[in-house]
């Protein structure tokens, strides 16, 4: 319990702050904005609370582009991790390229995939699994490198082929590495499904928020921000529990 | 067995093996990092089922003397054969190797890790493990086959990692300074335990250690090796017949005797060789 009360001090501290200040009206009059433009956190919750349905609808559209984006980043990511790790020549011609596919200025293109891919899913999961991949393979090579290079030559004289190497020692040493990557990628997916949703759709917490936005319903649009984030939250506790039941041998980690 | 092999003939041959097949023979055998280099034109023979003990200064390329009998990496120079057969492939299929750290994988149980080699043969997993359980018993490690290894002690993890070792099924067993991680009363329990151990197994042996007492006390002969480059400066015969309590094996006269033989060799090794 004792875990828990610094962080929920600071927050019942910031939120009591916030609600005092809005409700005064000096949060509205030092922002200089008319005061139902800046909702008190009593406010959020009843957004909360009386669009339920709303928010529900589409945070299950949202939470779909997330897992299907993140569960393709995840597969490719995996596979294009192994490949480059058993292929140095593969390595050097798309590790380069796997880093240049983090420069796109993925707000800017999201319009373009938008025209490509027509309003549906497909736009969506092309930005989240564009921003997932990348932390997903480079920690996945990472791992599969990190492997102690005596245990390579043990396993050869142990009668192992090079796929048993793969299999049976370096597939689980990267374990714990690829879960750190993913834990990064799950929380970036929800961004991702925003920009896409932001670009060009009909549902979703992205829409929503900018649905709001526009409707000036400032406290729908924060009750959308907090259902993201707690998504985000409640997807990176999941796989963290999963870690911990599939991965636990990680470096500096002790067993359940 | 270790008590059947000869003396071998004292001088300039003293490093060739005693009578019987050679299982390991290394002739001028060199090996070289880029500028660096490991071992110089050394010569080496091993008899079947001999335990020979290799002892010199960090460095001398001890390791990499395993690694070249192993096949694990090949010679810039000379050649070097196991159980007659000069093939990279053909010297892995004959060796196994210990390394100085145990190794094990933290995720596999200690049943797990001593069938690997089985496992990694193409046994299934409840063939490997119902053919590896009855030797945890031999082996100090009853009650323990489920155990991951860092629920084991030092010298238990040793033992599991001898246990893979032994079980890899070759004739040639290379162990690289299996002791070296482990606390001195562990150390001399291990020591006795493993002498045991190599006695009831009609392996040939190459142990490579940096503890004069420890090589002497588990091989029938010790190699003295020069600092980089390495080279064979002396050898030393453990005197035999070997009394069975470590205790007293390496308090009488005559272990003492050899012991002071191989630390003046490998002093010798160490300071009086020629600049190169």
């Amino acid at each position: 319990m004792s875990r828990w009360a610094p962080p929920l001090a600071i927050v019942a501290a910031l939120l009591g702050a916030w609600e005092l200040t809005a409700r005064i009206g000096w949060l509205a009059h030092a922002l200089n904005l008319e005061p139902f433009l800046v909702p008190a956190p009593s406010d959020i919750a009843r957004s909360l609370w009386d669009d339920r349905a709303l928010l529900a609808d589409n945070a299950w559209v949202t939470l779909q582009e997330v897992l299907a984006g993140f569960g393709l980043a995840v597969v490719c990511g995996a596979l294009a991790a192994v490949v480059m790790h058993l292929s140095a020549t593969l390595r050097r011609a798309l590790y380069p390229l796997l880093v240049a596919s983090q420069t796109v200025p993925i707000i800017v293109i999201a319009p373009i995939l938008v025209v490509w891919f027509g309003y549906g899913i497909g736009p969506k999961l092309a930005i989240i699994a564009l921003i997932c991949f990348f932390p997903v393979t480079v920690n996945t090579l990472d791992g599969l490198g990190a492997v102690d290079p005596e245990l390579p030559k043990l396993m050869r004289t142990l009668d192992a082929s090079r796929g048993t190497v793969l299999a049976r020692v370096e597939l689980p040493s990267a374990l714990p590495y690829f879960f750190s990557g993913a834990k990064i990628a799950v929380a970036v997916a929800v961004i991702g499904a925003v920009f896409g949703e932001w670009a060009g759709s009909s549902s979703g917490l992205g829409h929503l928020m900018l649905a709001a936005s526009s409707q000036l319903l400032t406290a729908r649009l924060f009750a959308a921000v907090v259902v993201l984030s707690a998504m985000a939250i409640a997807l990176f506790a999941l796989l963290e529990g999963l870690e911990r039941q599939v991965a636990w041998w990680g470096p500096g980690r002790e067993r359940p | 067995m270790r008590s059947g092999v000869e003396a071998p003939v004292a001088g300039a041959e003293a490093v060739a093996a005693p009578a019987g097949r050679a299982a390991i023979e290394a002739r001028a055998l060199s090996h070289a990092y880029g500028e660096l280099v490991a071992l110089d034109r050394l010569d080496l023979a091993v008899a079947e089922h001999e335990v020979v003990g290799l002892v010199g200064p960090s460095g001398c390329g001890k390791t990499t003397l395993l690694e070249l009998i192993a096949g694990l990496a090949e010679p810039s120079g000379g050649e070097v054969l196991v159980e007659g057969s000069r093939a990279p492939r053909a010297r892995l299929g004959s060796c196994a190797y210990m390394p100085q750290r145990d190794l094990l994988l933290p995720w596999l149980s200690a049943l797990d890790n001593a069938s690997l080699a089985l496992r990694n043969r193409g046994a299934r997993r409840a063939s490997a493990r119902a053919a590896v359980a009855p030797l945890f018993a031999r082996f100090g490690l009853a009650g323990f086959e489920s155990k991951r290894p860092r629920e084991l002690s030092g010298g238990m993890r040793q033992r599991v990692a001898f246990l893979r070792t032994l079980l890899a099924g070759k004739p040639v067993l290379l162990l690289d300074e299996p002791f070296a991680a482990l606390d001195a009363i562990t150390r001399a329990e291990m020591q006795e335990w493993l002498a045991a151990a190599l006695a009831s197994e009609a392996r040939t042996v190459v142990l490579v250690s940096h503890d004069v007492e420890e090589a002497l006390y588990l091989a029938d002969r010790v190699l003295v090796l020069s600092a980089r480059p390495g080279r064979v400066v002396a050898e030393v015969r453990a005197p035999s017949p070997r009394l069975a309590p470590r205790l007293e094996a390496v308090t009488a006269p005559g272990f003492i005797a050899a012991r002071e033989r191989a630390l003046a060799a490998l002093a010798g090794g160490r300071d009086g060789r020629p600049a190169r």
